[in-house]
């Protein structure tokens, strides 16, 4: 009864080890009519376009991504968008290998890691798909094209000319920005600090802070912010998230009007700010804009149109035409500052 | 028939050999283990009929390369579980882990088999740590590696701070992405866990050690007076559970080529919602490897399926949650249902012969 018992045991056990062998004669068999091509959405003339933002149920992303299938209606292909619903490169990995699997045309990410999720970017681009970054570059080997919203100098310049604007040229500041790891914002800051350094000797930047593009943790880091330094005169957050966070603590604190916030936010989450006077001005591009380039610059790559060479050019829909500039990028235009005057012409 | 009846109400749900009163085929055909794999096979053959690019040659090789690190993890914990405590904190070794491989190599100049091996054994005093208080201490395992959770992503974000370590040998990174054979869907990193799994198997179905395992599951008491060493046991598998983690997170960082501290955040709900899917029983003294190693590929499969029809991350969560809340109610629902059945024929000298074996 005992050798019973270890046999049924040893026989289930085998049986789950046979379960993997078994389904690598159907994947082999399955490969084979797959190259006859039934279901790719690169079967046809068609152009499949995929989106996928840092995270899903973010409003920036929220935003690009509707600019995204706009362009790609206008042009008559396939838009999809997927994503991780944490910011990390390890969750973002999954999907693009499901974008190699389906062998769409192209791939537009945002990236959470320049140098982790490469070697994925590779395998989807030898299995034929183009890769266009916007928002968050990775290495510029890994991809076609790089959409950039903005070069990093002018969004540094325009932040800092915009609280020393706010605060009298002189004062202690801090910064509240997205995750420690986060590509753009650590650029953004070291060139901050230079422009600080360089140009406004009289203000000091006292500290650092990470919300993880996280409300709750950006409120939070908010307060201890204020706290940590009573002499705090203004306070940049160079993501979306972050000031609104940071708006939202501070309208409803003794703060109010007291320290300077500013940033990059967009108009939406920014709008009772800006109009109840806990905000004067902050900047951004349009990230509908971004994506909408972005749908575009995919089509033209898989169009072959363009392969992503210096001097390349191409159109843009409503938005004219783009040349490609060194390193396979792409820029949108300059920072936008909105302020109370222009913020009720945009819905984003 | 004069030995004492205890009195057991939960007979059904305690009960971890099959009732040899019933025919060999069904002990062995119809049990949860069976079922989860009947599920995944079904799955599996409806994603391949009816999901679009299911049936591509990057489906299963992908599939492997991600389950990877939850099908090393699920081994030790469905152990764990199965003593009736949880480690929480094995994703936070894989990410200290991760950290430390990458610091080791790059920083230190270690070779990374030496650093592997730093790791693997920092992950197996990070175990040792955890094992020593739930076990010596008795703290409840709960309590202690929710608290190691969060102090051993501590660490590796502390140690890393805000950067990433990225600079691996190619040797390496392409290692853990390559396949076995050519052609085949078979990453390498299946070798290990084979032999882990042969390990583990022998471990918790074939020895005296694992069914010492599933004593203090049902009854650490009673476990302790029949001899079995309780707190050695436990202070083992948290050991084997680090060690494991720690392997991982070998594995993670060489197949992102990124040592990160917030690498595999989240992995631990994942390995533990597989493990309970496989029928393992959270009130421990049940559960076997072979419906765990279903439960994780049944994950692995619905999510790389449910991806491929472009479903949002959030309605794969759904789905797998409902899933997990489904099967730890059809253990309660079935138990109560055979326990009607029982009853029900009950009347006659069928009762006696049935609880006669009960108490074999």
């Amino acid at each position: 009864m005992k050798f019973n018992r270890r046999l049924s045991a040893f026989a289930a056990v085998t049986l789950v080890a046979s379960l993997g062998l078994t389904a690598c004669g159907s994947d082999s068999d399955g490969g084979g009519s797959d190259a006859g091509g039934d279901t790719g959405g690169s079967g046809g003339g068609d152009i499949s376009v995929t989106f996928l933002p840092k995270n899903l149920g973010n409003p920036y992303f929220d935003t690009s991504d509707a600019g995204g299938k706009k362009a790609v209606e206008e042009f008559g292909g396939t838009f999809e968008e997927v994503g991780p619903d944490t910011a990390t490169p390890d969750a973002q990995v999954p999907f693009i290998n499901t974008a190699a699997q389906q062998g769409v045309s192209a791939l537009v990410v945002s990236a959470n890691d320049p140098e982790a999720i490469c070697d994925a970017l590779d395998e989807a681009r030898s299995a034929g798909t183009k890769i266009v970054t916007f928002d968050s570059d990775t290495n510029p080997e890994c991809r076609d094209l790089y959409i950039n919203q903005a070069t990093a100098d002018g969004i540094a310049k325009a932040q800092i000319d915009l609280i020393a604007d706010q605060i009298g040229d002189a004062g202690e500041i801090a910064i509240l920005s997205a995750s420690a790891n986060a590509t753009n914002q650590n650029a953004w800051i070291d060139l901050m600090e230079k422009e600080l350094s360089a140009n406004h000797p009289d203000i000091q930047l006292v500290d650092t802070v990470y919300g993880d593009d996280d409300d709750q943790t950006s409120f939070d880091k908010t307060a201890a912010l204020l706290q940590a330094h009573p002499n705090l005169k203004g306070i940049i957050s160079p993501t979306t998230v972050g000031i609104a966070a940071a708006a939202r603590y501070l309208s409803a604190s003794k703060y109010k009007g007291k320290v300077a916030l500013t940033g990059l936010g967009t108009p939406n989450q920014m709008r009772e700010y800006v109009k109840d006077g806990t905000v004067t001005a902050f900047a951004l591009w349009n990230p509908g804009d971004l994506g909408y380039l972005a749908a575009y610059a995919a089509k033209a790559l898989a169009d072959g149109d363009i392969t992503g060479a210096e001097g390349d050019s191409f159109e843009a829909g409503d938005l004219g035409t783009f040349e490609v500039d060194a390193d396979a990028t792409v820029l949108l235009g300059d920072p936008f500052v909105f302020d109370k005057s222009n913020i009720d012409d945009f819905d984003f | 028939m004069s030995a004492p009846t205890v009195s057991r109400p939960d007979a059904g749900l305690a009960r971890v050999y099959p009732a040899h009163a019933r025919p060999l085929w069904r002990r062995v055909l119809l049990t949860r283990e069976v079922a989860m794999i009947a599920l995944l096979v079904v799955v599996y053959e409806y994603s391949m009929n009816n999901v679009g690019n299911f049936d591509g040659p990057l489906t299963l090789y992908y599939l492997f390369l991600d389950t990877a690190p939850i099908l090393l993890i699920a081994l030790p914990m469905t152990l764990v579980i199965i003593t009736g405590e949880i480690d929480l904190s094995v994703a936070s070794v894989v990410g200290l882990s991760s950290v430390l491989v990458g610091v080791l190599h790059q920083d230190a100049g270690l070779s990374i088999p030496v650093a592997g091996a730093i790791a693997i054994l920092v992950g197996a005093v990070c175990g040792a740590f955890n094992g020593f208080l739930v076990a010596y201490v008795g703290l409840p395992s709960l309590a202690v590696t929710i608290g190691t959770l969060a102090l051993y992503r501590g660490i590796a974000v502390g140690i890393l701070g805000t950067t990433a370590k990225t600079d691996f040998p190619e040797k390496w990174t392409d290692l853990a992405k390559k396949r076995i054979w050519e052609d085949h869907p078979y990453p390498t990193i299946l070798i290990p866990f084979l032999v882990l799994l042969v390990a583990f198997a022998l471990l918790l179905h074939f020895s005296p050690f694992g069914r010492g395992v599933f004593e203090i599951g049902l009854n650490d008491e009673a476990a302790h007076f029949t001899g079995v060493n309780v707190e050695l046991t436990k202070l083992w598998l948290f050991v084997l559970a680090g060690a494991v983690s720690a392997f991982a997170g070998i594995y993670y960082t060489l197949r992102f080529g990124s040592a990160r501290g917030d690498n595999a955040t989240g992995l631990e709900l994942q390995v533990i919602a597989a493990v309970l899917l496989g029928g393992v029983s959270i009130f421990g003294g049940r559960g076997a490897l072979h419906g765990v190693i279903a439960g994780v590929l049944l994950i692995g499969v619905l999510a790389s399926a449910m991806r491929l029809e472009n479903q949002t991350v959030n309605l794969i969560n759904i789905v797998i949650g409902v899933l997990l809340v489904l099967s730890v109610i059809s253990t309660s629902f079935l138990s109560w249902a055979s326990g009607l059945a029982t009853r029900g024929r009950g009347l006659g000298p069928l009762r006696r012969r049935s609880s006669a074996a009960d108490h074999k």
